[in-house]
């Protein structure tokens, strides 16, 4: 009984995540600032380290257009839903807010592990071998999923604007790739920017990618993994606590 | 299950304002119910409330047998709703609008698409199904979004004002298939400022203003409530103004309307003397003389206060 309504919950959520595909990856915005942003910071970056050994940048690459496309559709969906005024009629529907950000997260999820097949293409094509296949796999699957349900949390403030959430999103997604050891190694960080890294979610998955293409590690890959199942679990629970506020705000 | 909506002492607070100000009534199963009233009366935060798109602030809601705050989504479950404002996606064709609705009510595909064709076809909308809703004209947007909102066969819909801003003919195709619904047993909650389509769609009727409701009853006897307010409609052969009237006997108020006037009286046996007295005396025709009741509209001024 309560098995078969939480099945029947999951199956709405997926028509939730055709719907937000069929609309959301087509939308400029989302494209741009998922794929090429990350793309960008990545060629800015490699013209001015040339030292740099290249599967340390391909790594940190793979990491940053993972982060930037699984945070690139879900923060825009309930404030654009609310401003075109589609989200009256989800909320009318029988679905929980649970359903709707699970479905919101898959969709970015999909997304968080659809485009990095670029940057890994063009890291196999340059010569880049990965050592561990699976725990990489493993890995984006679980980042992504970690990252879509933080892009839930950045949209969660009841603005109606969707460029206003673009805007904070921005503002929180920048800093974190600069403390999550994708340009600067962790190991070469000081003690205080140890400790920032360590509450980003971002190094971790930066740090497993590593291990998958060169076998060496900051932490434990046991730790990369565990931590990042955490995050998923906080962010995602956090994110319905607070869209369960701030939902009824937007109509 | 007698009654089909249950409300205790709805209220809902804005800052300082009591958009819904504890109100209560009953909805009875096959009823068309209007919920009438001037803008900004409260008419879309009820209904918000009672569909569970915001939370009261106060008192509760019974839908279906299910409070809507404590069960919402076997509330939801068997009601459609057609909310104020048009919102099918957009981006989506006509069809994907319907499936993804068809999803969210954990609809079979197969039942699901008979459906959809079937409503579509009714609303006339079936052969612009693959065109997105971008393209669609008011009067197309607003037909899907009353297929989108029957696609579970629901047992209760709630429309807030459903055709305003519609020409006549999808004004009536509306109104014909609303109408087709208490025959099956099932119950319309809708809001209108539409004297016309309360009056005539409408088994019972709420006024609601200022947040309050001021009356609940059927159309024919809330008019009878201010039947003391009796007016005649008469017309004379030659060009008159309010003027030459207003000197008769029993007139208490007198309204040109086009050709012809509108006196209110208390006394419509008096009225109707004097009047052919006047025309005698003047050498007018009378074209025409009708006793009138006192319309909704009148009844709603009465009421509100405003028009
Ligand atoms: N989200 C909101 N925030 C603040 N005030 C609101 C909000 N929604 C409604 N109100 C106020 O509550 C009152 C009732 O609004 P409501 O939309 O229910 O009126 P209505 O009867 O539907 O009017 P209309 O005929 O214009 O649709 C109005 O004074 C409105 O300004
Ligand atoms: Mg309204």
């Amino acid at each position: 009984m309560q098995i078969n309504q939480y099945l029947d919950q999951l199956k709405r959520s997926l028509g939730i995540m055709k719907k937000d595909i069929r609309i959301y990856y087509l939308k400029g915005p989302v494209v741009i600032f998922g794929f090429l942003m990350p793309l960008f910071l990545f060629l800015a970056f490699f013209i001015g380290s040339r030292d740099m050994p290249m599967d340390f940048l391909i790594s940190g690459l793979i990491g940053m257009t993972v982060f930037f496309t699984a945070t690139a559709v879900s923060p825009v969906i309930a404030p654009w839903e609310a401003q075109v005024q589609t989200l009256e009629r989800l909320i009318s529907t029988p679905i929980s807010i649970t359903t709707l950000l699970f479905g919101d997260m898959l969709a970015s999820f999909l997304f968080g592990i659809l485009i990095p097949i670029l940057p890994i293409a063009l890291g196999l094509a340059i010569g880049i071998n990965i050592i561990y296949p699976l725990t990489f796999i493993l890995g984006i699957i679980l980042a992504a999923a970690c990252f879509s349900s933080f892009g839930l949390i950045l949209s969660s403030p009841p603005s109606n604007a969707p460029s206003n959430v673009m805007m904070i999103s921005s503002l929180v997604r920048f800093p974190l790739v600069f403390i999550s050891g994708i340009f600067i190694p962790i190991e070469k960080m000081p003690y205080w920017g140890k400790i920032i890294a360590s509450v980003s979610p971002l190094t971790y998955f930066t740090d497993l990618t590593r291990y998958s293409i060169n076998g060496t590690s900051y932490y434990p890959i046991q730790v990369d993994l565990i931590a990042i199942i955490v995050f998923i679990v906080v962010f995602f629970f956090l994110a319905v606590q607070l869209h369960k506020i701030t939902i009824y705000k937007r109509i | 299950m007698e009654h089909v909506i249950q409300v205790q002492n709805l209220t809902k607070i804005y800052g300082k304002l009591m958009a819904v100000n504890h109100i209560n009534f009953e909805v009875l199963k096959g009823e068309i119910y209007g919920f009438l009233g001037p803008n900004g009366a409260g008419k879309t935060t009820t209904l918000r409330m009672l569909t569970g798109i915001i939370r009261p602030d106060k008192g509760e809601a019974n839908i279906l047998g299910f409070n809507i705050q404590k069960e919402p989504l076997k509330a939801k479950q068997n009601i459609g709703v057609v909310p104020e404002t048009s919102n099918a996606y957009v981006d989506l064709s006509a069809w994907q609008n319907m499936m993804l609705m068809s999803e969210l009510y954990g609809i079979p595909k197969k039942e699901a698409e008979n459906r959809a064709e079937n409503l579509l076809d009714r609303l006339g909308i079936y052969d612009r199904r693959d065109d997105k809703v971008n393209a669609f004209s008011k009067g197309m947007k607003q037909r899907l979004i009353l297929c989108m909102a029957l696609v579970n066969d629901p047992l209760l819909i709630f429309l807030d004002e459903p055709t305003s801003g519609l020409d006549v003919q999808s004004t009536h195709l509306i109104r014909d298939i609303l109408q087709e619904f208490p025959e099956q047993g099932k119950t319309i909650f809708l809001t209108t400022h539409n004297m016309d389509e309360a009056n005539n769609l409408c088994d019972r009727v709420a006024i609601i203003n200022k947040g309050q409701i001021a009356a609940i009853d059927r159309p024919e006897k809330l008019k009878n409530m201010i039947k003391k307010l009796k007016s005649i409609e008469i017309s004379f052969d030659k060009a008159l103004n309010t003027k030459n009237l207003s000197e008769l006997p029993h007139i208490t108020q007198i309204r040109k309307k086009g050709d012809k006037f509108i006196v209110f009286t208390d006394n419509v046996d008096g009225l109707i003397h004097s009047l052919t007295l006047f025309a005698e005396s003047e050498n007018l025709k009378i074209v025409t003389l009708n006793t009138l009741d006192p319309s909704l509209e009148e009844v709603f001024v009465e009421l509100t206060g405003d028009a």
